[in-house]
């Protein structure tokens, strides 16, 4: 087999490896769960009947290897169980299911963090290659001392001046970014606008500075100095000499930033009330809905592994040593 | 200027920037080359030869800047001309071949495309003619596979070949003049012999002009038409190959030759203080030794020598006890020797002692030369306070340094005064053997030779046994009792230093010792001719 | 260059030598040296430093004091006014000093004392302890830390404890990643061969030979590492989810206070309310952050 394919399958086996392993601890979490839980969540009005029928519900009397392979086989069907909210002591049940709360959600959290990315990236990557071209110029100085500075702002600070100026003192966007299922396209970027705007801030800060590192790293190579010797011009080192050795890292930085994005949409969310999957994981943690809970972060982690998955195996198909081997 | 002069320097100053300021590395250095020229340039480390090498093209690297001086190259001053301006000549009328060929070669980018893309650039042939010229020029300089070679990645060829076809890419726009920087250094010399002789052919064969830098006079008295001496960014002497060889002015030139001039008395035959026998060594699952053999007597100097992968660095890891064989049996003054080392006992361990290559990664950078030294004074012999402190005192006036060291720590010390720390550290155990490994690879010419003769000295005075790792002929010849030669993990001869380095030789020791260069510039030619 | 000093003498060379400087001298010529930033940056953190330890005595009113008047407005009585319930922003602003960089500072300590000794031992011992460490850190890494932190602090609940451990065992694989790393090119070093040749013990390998030489980094890192802690804090105690009232916390301040944010067009001071928290975190990591840049720049100088 060709080594660029047997990298590749090796790496995809151990994203798959990883995930298995993920979703077992996210699983097992629900194994921690004090004794008394099922009181918790009924109520302390509970019966004992019905703390017992719920127990069951939750399968807490089988072994847990059982439940856990059960709780895959459903999970890969697309049944993420039933929420813990709406319940109560009497034993009226009603709870939604898990996928119904999140579906939504999670919609408007990649519409939030795509409309992000379609600005960042380009952004970042541009203002990352220009100051490592221009490396000590004022304008490197200054967008590093800028960066350097938005990297220490907490996301809510960033979205909290924001506000202030954009929509509290000069009302040009609404701080509330209130968007439900019937919002038009437009009215939803709109609305939108703000929240997406400070994940750029925070992200653009982080990406450029690492693209700025990669690419001063790359340009310290023998080889793009020998390329200036024999004679190429700027543009013939950069397009010709740097850029095809430069995927792997500037994958990587994308991906994660990327990921770092899926973070931070968590805070911004809950700032603008925006009715994302990040929220939803907040006031599920609040209320201790564990299978919501488990729904969202097994959700962010497939995220989280498959960026970095993607920025490996661009990685690995770009690496001319393992592309042309001895 | 004459009409056939092709590059004229005039008093140019070059700076650099470290340590927050501006010191001179170039100090007014003048350069005269003919066309079809090859100077010689030569120096130890910081003597500024590859800054002025690379200026010669109008080229300096970050963090340098020209602060005087011209220079001119078919009557154009390079220092005046835009960066631009400059990209004009460069691979076009001034080509460079750099010291590591494998990091200056473009990973992404099949051999024959960098070859040719200077050429293509400038329009000077088209994209045919360019590669039929290429692989012409590979044919030439004695490449394997002339036709298919250069549609291979760099990482798929070796070293040797790597540096002949970066002449190749040199010599494809077939410029005025070449610049040479260093490029046989990281080559062993059997392979430094073939890229000496195909990149002379090919200079020779275009009338090419060239400056050839290097730290070392034989293979630069092959290859240039002159030689000039730099030290400190400045001029020593410039004379003709053959007088600067025979008749050097300078005493600082005569002091380059020096180690050459070293030698060793013939002793009498002693008792073997260490044995190997039969050993075999593997890493993981590769096996680097193959039962080998080798006898050291007392209070001698055995020699082993090799080129790299020969195995010469895991015998000593062997006698150490850091990678216990699979095989074979270590007799230390005929007893038995444990294999690994957390079996040898505290007296075993002290007696056999190592100094390192690189001095710089053998210390401990955070202590001083009081604790580098101290330790073993205290853990083998039980020495503190005082009585420690006046051990350190006589250690440092052994090793010819005075008592001011002590509170010194490594970075503050040159690279010849950091070797002999080590040396002080492995004496306070007071060890009867010591193994060298390649203790004066990293040091320049003038130093290697003031560290030699502390070696034999203490040999001398302590009756000390050495064996000593190392790939340099002329180190051997001037050190050496016996002499052990490896290839590819296993000996291939050992003796004294005279039934070694005279004849009948194994094939192997033929093709190694005479690939030495020597200090005659018809050696190459002679050899070439006696080879073929 | 005069003709004398070319020959080479062995005493040339064994008597030649540079000025030695003391560690105090180096100390001052490095701070003489620092840029403005990093002198700004030092000169905050020692602020912080101060109030959190002499909280007590700077804050006007105690901690969890209640006034009548929720938010009142700022100037009089109250400097930066009252929150919702009446407590004084100036007061709570100094104790979340104490509180929140505290408990940010001893997460982070936590970290290193788990991370560092695992990154250490693993970088050493290179076997299967490595493997299984390494194997299970990649796996915790693959989780984001916020989002695992959630999950945990669901099933746990808020504590001040759970807080500090689950955020520090979270953030001790990178401090993990980093130490095994740099220990690794240490490790490899011929003085530390030299070390085990002379039959030296791993306990004073690990403290004597290679630990100072692993330090830099690591200091740099606990910089970053704080910063990161002290985010990750503020954004769960702003989520709702971290430390829990009473107890004043910056991230707490800037949620509780948040809706004064609207009012900003009708009275500008109000508005500002909740930007004081948020600005204090901010400040204090920027502050981190150049120190931080500064002393990786020199060290990495050192070496060049």
């Amino acid at each position: 087999m060709h080594p660029v394919l047997t990298t590749v399958v090796q790496r995809l086996g151990l994203g798959i490896l990883t995930l298995f392993v993920v979703s077992f601890i996210i699983f097992a979490s629900i194994e921690l769960l004090p004794g008394d839980f099922g009181q918790a969540v009924l109520g302390q009005a509970a019966t004992e009947e019905t703390v017992a029928a719920f127990r069951k519900e939750l399968g807490l009397d089988q072994p847990a290897y059982i439940r856990y392979f059960e709780w895959v086989g459903n999970v890969l069907q697309g049944d993420l169980g039933t929420s813990f909210s709406g319940r109560a002591a009497s034993g009226v049940d009603r709870s939604r299911p898990v996928l119904e709360l999140v579906a939504p959600r999670l919609e408007n959290t990649l519409f939030l963090a795509g409309m992000t990315a379609a600005i960042a990236v380009p952004l970042a990557l541009f203002l990352g290659i220009t100051t490592a071209l221009y490396r000590n110029s004022i304008y490197d100085r200054s967008v590093n001392a800028a960066t350097l500075t938005t990297i220490s702002f907490p996301e809510f600070f960033v979205a909290y001046i924001l506000i202030l100026f954009l929509a509290s003192l000069n009302p040009i966007f609404p701080s509330l970014a209130n968007i439900d299922a019937t919002t038009e396209f437009w009215d939803r970027i709109y609305r939108t606008a703000l929240p997406a705007l400070t994940l750029t801030l925070v992200i653009v800060a982080h990406m450029m500075r690492m693209t700025r590192a990669a690419i001063i790293n790359l340009l310290a190579s023998p080889y793009i100095q020998m390329a200036r010797l024999t004679g190429a011009s700027q543009r013939e080192v950069i397009l010709k000499h740097a850029l095809p050795n430069a995927w792997a890292p500037i994958a990587t930085v994308i991906a994660f930033n990327l990921a770092y994005l899926v973070v931070g949409v968590v805070v911004v969310e809950v700032v603008f009330v925006y009715p994302g999957i990040g929220q939803l994981m907040v006031d599920s943690v609040t209320s201790r809905d564990i299978p919501v809970v488990q729904a969202c972060a097994l959700i962010f982690a497939i995220t989280y592994i498959l960026l970095n998955l993607i920025a490996d195996v661009i990685g690995i198909i770009t690496n001319p040593r393992l592309l042309h081997p001895k | 200027m004459s009409q056939d002069t092709l590059l004229e320097i005039k008093g140019l100053k070059i700076q650099g920037f470290s340590d927050e300021r501006w010191h001179d590395i170039v100090k007014g250095v003048d350069v005269t080359l003919k066309r079809g020229q090859v100077m010689g340039l030569i120096g130890e480390s910081g003597a500024g030869k590859s800054t002025l090498g690379l200026a010669a093209m109008g080229f300096t690297q970050p963090g340098c800047k020209i602060t005087g001086g011209q220079i001119l190259f078919d009557g154009v001053d390079l220092a005046q001309l835009s960066e631009t301006e400059k990209r004009s000549y460069w691979g076009n009328r001034i080509t460079y071949v750099a010291q590591s060929a494998a990091a200056s070669f473009n990973p992404a980018h099949r051999l024959i495309d960098q070859t040719t893309a200077s050429t293509l650039r400038f329009g000077k042939k088209s994209q045919a003619e360019a590669m039929d010229d290429a692989r012409a020029l590979y044919g030439e300089l004695n490449l394997p596979n002339p036709d298919t070679i250069g549609d291979r990645y760099p990482h798929q060829v070796s070293g040797g070949q790597l540096q002949r076809v970066m002449t190749a890419m040199a010599m494809s726009p077939r410029p005025d003049l070449i610049i040479f920087d260093e490029p046989t250094t990281a080559l062993d010399v059997t392979t430094q012999v073939e890229v000496l002789t195909a990149m002379r052919k090919i200079v020779e064969h275009f009338n090419t002009a060239a400056i050839y830098i290097t730290h070392d006079l034989a293979v630069v008295a092959q290859m240039a038409d002159f030689i000039k001496v730099l030290r400190y960014g400045e001029e020593v002497e410039e004379a003709e190959t053959r007088k600067m060889l025979t008749a050097p002015e300078q005493d600082y030139t005569k002091s380059l030759w020096s180690v050459r001039a070293l030698a060793k008395e013939p002793m009498p035959e002693q008792e073997p203080i260490l044995k190997i026998k039969n050993i075999d060594a593997a890493y993981g699952k590769v096996k680097v030794l193959h039962n080998v053999d080798i006898s050291v007597p007392r209070g001698s100097t055995v020699a082993v020598v090799g080129e790299s992968g020969s195995g010469k660095s895991t015998t000593a890891r062997v006698i150490t006890g850091l990678l216990p064989p699979s095989a074979g049996d270590i007799e230390y003054e005929g007893q038995p020797l444990p294999p690994k080392l957390q079996d040898r006992s505290k007296d075993q361990k002290r007696r056999i002692q190592m100094i390192y290559q690189m001095a710089d990664t053998a210390m401990n950078p955070r202590q001083t030369v009081r604790e580098i030294i101290g330790r073993p004074l205290e853990f083998y012999l039980g020495l503190r306070g005082q009585a420690a402190e006046k051990r350190i005192l006589e250690l440092l006036e052994m090793i010819e340094l005075d008592g001011r060291f002590i509170d010194r720590l490594p970075g503050e010390l040159s690279g010849g005064q950091k070797q002999r720390i080590c040396i002080a550290r492995a004496l306070a155990a007071e060890p009867d053997f010591i193994i060298c490994d390649e203790v004066t690879s990293a040091l320049d010419q003038i130093v290697q030779e003031g560290i030699l003769r502390l070696l034999m000295r203490l040999q001398k005075e302590l009756n000390l046994t050495y064996l000593f790792i190392t790939h340099d002929i002329s180190t051997v010849r001037a050190i050496s009792d016996q002499v052990v030669v490896m290839n590819l993990g296993r000996v291939v001869e050992q003796g004294t230093k005279n039934d070694v380095f005279s004849p009948p030789h194994p094939e192997y020791t033929e093709l190694l010792l005479s690939s030495v260069p020597e200090m005659d510039p018809d050696w190459l030619t002679n050899l070439n001719a006696a080879r073929a | 260059m005069t003709q004398t000093s070319q020959t080479y003498s062995a005493k040339d060379e064994a008597t030649s030598f540079l000025a030695q400087r003391t560690a105090w001298d180096r100390t001052k010529i490095l701070l003489k040296k620092s840029p403005f930033t990093a002198r700004f940056g030092m000169i905050v953190i020692a602020l912080y430093v101060i109030v959190a330890v002499f909280a007590p005595w700077i804050a006007p009113y105690g901690e969890a004091e209640v006034f009548p008047t929720p938010y009142a407005p700022w100037g009089g009585d109250h400097m930066f006014g009252t929150d919702q319930i009446g407590r004084d922003i100036l007061s709570r602003m100094i104790y979340g000093a104490r509180n929140t960089v505290g408990i940010a500072f001893a997460t982070t300590i936590l970290a290193f004392l788990i991370g560092a000794s695992l990154g250490l031992a693993a970088a050493i011992n290179r076997s299967w302890l490595d493997q299984f460490i390494s194997r299970s850190v990649d796996v915790l890494m693959a989780i984001p830390s916020l989002i695992f932190a959630l999950v945990l602090l669901s099933i746990f609940g808020s504590s001040v404890i759970n807080l500090i451990i689950i955020i520090a065992v979270l953030d001790s694989t990178r401090v993990f990643r980093l130490t095994r790393a740099v220990a690794v090119n240490v490790v490899v070093m011929d003085y530390v061969e030299a070390a085990k040749l002379r039959g030296e013990g791993l306990g004073w390998i690990m403290r004597r030979e290679i630990l100072p030489n692993i330090m830099p980094p690591l200091v740099a890192e606990f910089g970053l590492r704080f910063c990161f802690v002290f985010l990750t804090i503020a954004a769960l105690s702003f989520l709702g989810v971290g430390i829990q009232p009473p107890t004043a916390d910056w991230g707490s301040m800037v949620r509780e206070n948040a809706s004064l944010i609207q009012f900003a067009q009708y009275d500008l001071k109000a508005g500002l309310t909740p930007l004081l928290p948020a600005a204090a975190i901010a400040l204090l990591t920027v502050a981190v952050n150049f120190v931080v840049d500064w002393f990786l720049h020199h060290t990495s100088g050192i070496k060049d």
